[in-house]
């Protein structure tokens, strides 16, 4: 297992470059929350602007016929960075999130009925739990949560187990989770699932920025994922669906640019992919995401996840070995990048809060996995999050602040000093 | 009279400064004198706090939390005849700021007047909490401040839901309320 050239790596980040408000420089290490962006990324939506961005698919004229090939472009490149079999199985969404809901309303709508069941694990992000919940109070179904083991793991068999009790519906997972660092078996649990005919949707949010993603080889019907996870973009994200389902499914937004016909009457749908793609597409953003791609591609995606691996080792070795420190989260070998954890005694928004201190940026809070921390018995925790631009020394850098946290928290015997006394000797 | 095509040709100056030109954002940790939030009065606060217990005595009593943090905050608030506060005690739960801050509030509190209080405004909370705080920040010194301007029209006896931060509905029900608007994390 190696490192990559971070020297190099860091020149084609900018931003890395500057201190935080303390005066520290910054150690980014708020990577699942979202990554930092490459030249690469920032010029090719630069040079969109300058030189020939103009509305796609619509215009008879050069700018339009230039942004529409770039457009085009770009979901060509991620539909060959998930080794999807076509194209038009590449739908460009505005995240995460707006995928997941497309497919609860326009699958789920029509697919689901009262007593049906969608099962998740706990450790699901909120994007993988809130459109089930809305789909359950349209519908009548219900969602059922796997549970993890005191370990923090969970095992084919919890899933199995799961799977045979609740005959889902659809069987919606994390392909890594964000707050546990846990990287699941994706290809066997969807094969699993298929098996008891259920649809498979994997959130890919926190795999895609160092896994390599081959829809084919997993087989899952639907796979999601955030551009600005993968040094892409905000707004934009992938929806990927098999091309019979996606054919299958309706529309879910209606509007410009998704339609063949309108009358006075009512609609017919485009053609995939346009046909989940309402109004004016995230178009620059496309070409950022493709331009990302290209980026992470170029280095290589199993060199960026060697990488995050040897980092992610480093911190959960260190903070294991910190007094009064406890990982929330499975061994560091079922994880790559991500660690979170707990100080005895200390709230998680000032582990962060001193940490910003010294330059280095975790996320602290429920990093919107509410009821995973609910099972944990836990409201907060603390995540730093490594990426192929982190180096050894940035988390050194953490694991010294983290060691100092709790020498600056510890009770020690303070007396407040009475407000009305400092006043009357003034 | 100025034409149209002189107007367009002018110069116009659309923004005062120009948007785009980025600059650091300005940052109450900038001066370096400034940059603990946890000094000392505040650790003290937090670890030898005014009046934390509950007490039997209250008249008018509240809740809040923020469910997102993890801090909670009750107060129960004793009003004397007068409508001043006789006693004012705290319990709660969390971040060392949220915490410290009602310990901070409460022992600003004792002999006020209804009046004064709900004069006593989000700034003013911020202000006599001291360290600058980010607005991420600022909810958790808030929390205590608008527990109290509940309890205030919560006597003992009544049923009232408890305040939390991020609810919209609640905020709207609460005229008092004047922090900042508070997202979800991601
Ligand atoms: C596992 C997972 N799912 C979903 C999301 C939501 O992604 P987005 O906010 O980009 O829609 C995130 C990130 O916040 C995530 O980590």
């Amino acid at each position: 297992m190696s490192l990559l050239d971070t020297d190099r790596i860091r020149e084609d980040f900018p931003v890395l470059d500057r201190n935080v408000a303390s005066g520290q420089p910054l150690a980014y290490l708020d990577n699942a929350a979202s990554t930092q962006r490459p030249r690469a990324v920032i010029d090719a939506m630069d040079d969109c602007y300058r030189r020939y961005y103009s509305n796609v698919h619509r215009g008879i004229h050069t700018l339009s016929e230039e942004s529409t090939r770039a457009y085009e472009m770009a979901r060509k490149t991620t539909a060959s960075f998930i080794n999807a079999p076509a194209t038009c199985e590449v739908i460009f969404a505005a995240g995460t999130t707006a995928a997941i809901n497309t497919v609860a309303r326009s699958w789920g709508d029509t697919h689901v009925g009262p007593d049906d069941v969608i099962l998740v694990l706990i450790s699901e992000h909120h994007a993988n739990i809130v459109p089930w919940h809305q789909l359950a109070a349209r519908t009548g179904c219900r969602v059922e949560f796997v549970p993890m083991d005191e370990n923090f793991e969970i095992s084919d068999a919890v899933v199995a187990e799961y799977l045979d009790r609740f005959q889902p519906k659809m069987f919606a997972f994390a392909a890594a989770s964000n707050t546990l660092g846990s990287e699941y078996p994706v290809q066997r649990w969807t094969s699993m699932a298929h098996d008891y005919g259920a649809t498979v949707l994997i959130d890919a949010a926190q795999a895609a920025p160092h896994q390599q993603i081959d829809v084919q080889a997993w087989d899952a019907d639907f796979i999601v994922f955030s551009g600005h996870k993968v040094c892409g973009p905000t707004g934009i994200g992938v929806l990927y669906g098999k091309q019979e389902l996606l054919e299958e499914i309706p529309a879910f937004l209606g509007g410009g640019g998704m339609i063949l016909n309108v009358t006075t009457d009512g609609f017919t749908s485009q053609e995939l992919p346009e046909k989940f793609e309402a109004g004016t597409p995230p178009i620059v953003e496309a070409i950022g995401l493709a331009a990302a791609l290209k980026y992470l591609s170029a280095i290589g995606m199993d060199r960026i996840h060697a990488h995050e691996c040897v980092l992610g080792q480093r911190v959960d070795a260190g903070l294991r070995a910190i007094d009064g420190v406890r990982v929330i989260g499975p061994t560091a070998d079922k994880k790559a990048g991500i660690n979170s954890f707990l100080i005895d005694g200390v709230h998680a928004h000032d582990v962060s809060q001193f940490l910003d201190g010294y330059g280095v940026a975790v996320r602290a809070g429920h990093h919107c996995t509410m009821p995973l921390h609910e099972a944990m018995g836990v409201t907060a925790t603390t995540r730093a999050s490594c990426y192929l631009y982190n180096t050894p020394a940035e988390v050194d850098r953490l694991l010294e602040a983290v060691t100092d946290v709790r020498s600056k928290f510890a009770k020690s015997g303070r007396r407040r000093r009475s407000r009305r006394s400092a006043e009357s000797t003034s | 009279m100025m034409t149209k095509t002189q107007a367009l040709r002018a110069p116009v100056a659309y923004f005062s400064t120009p948007f785009y030109v980025s600059t650091p954002m300005a940052h109450p940790q900038d001066n370096p004198d400034d940059q603990d939030i946890y000094q000392e009065n505040v650790l003290d606060h937090y670890e030898d706090p005014y009046n934390r217990g509950a007490l039997a005595t209250a008249t008018h009593a509240h809740d809040g939390k923020n469910p997102l943090c993890g801090d909670k905050i009750h107060i129960d608030l004793q009003l004397d005849d007068q409508g001043r506060v006789a006693q004012a005690w705290f319990e709660g739960d969390g971040c060392v700021i949220s915490q410290a801050s009602a310990s901070m509030l409460l022992e600003e509190l004792e002999g006020k007047s209804i009046d004064e209080i709900q004069s006593f405004s989000a700034e003013n909370m911020l202000q006599l909490f001291g360290p600058r705080l980010t607005p991420n920040r600022q909810k958790c010194c808030l929390l205590s401040w608008k527990v109290l301007q509940g309890a205030l029209k919560r006597p003992v006896g009544t049923d009232a839901d408890p305040i939390v931060t991020e609810n919209d509905e609640e905020i709207e029900t609460d005229p008092s309320f004047g922090g900042p608007s508070l997202g979800e994390e991601q």
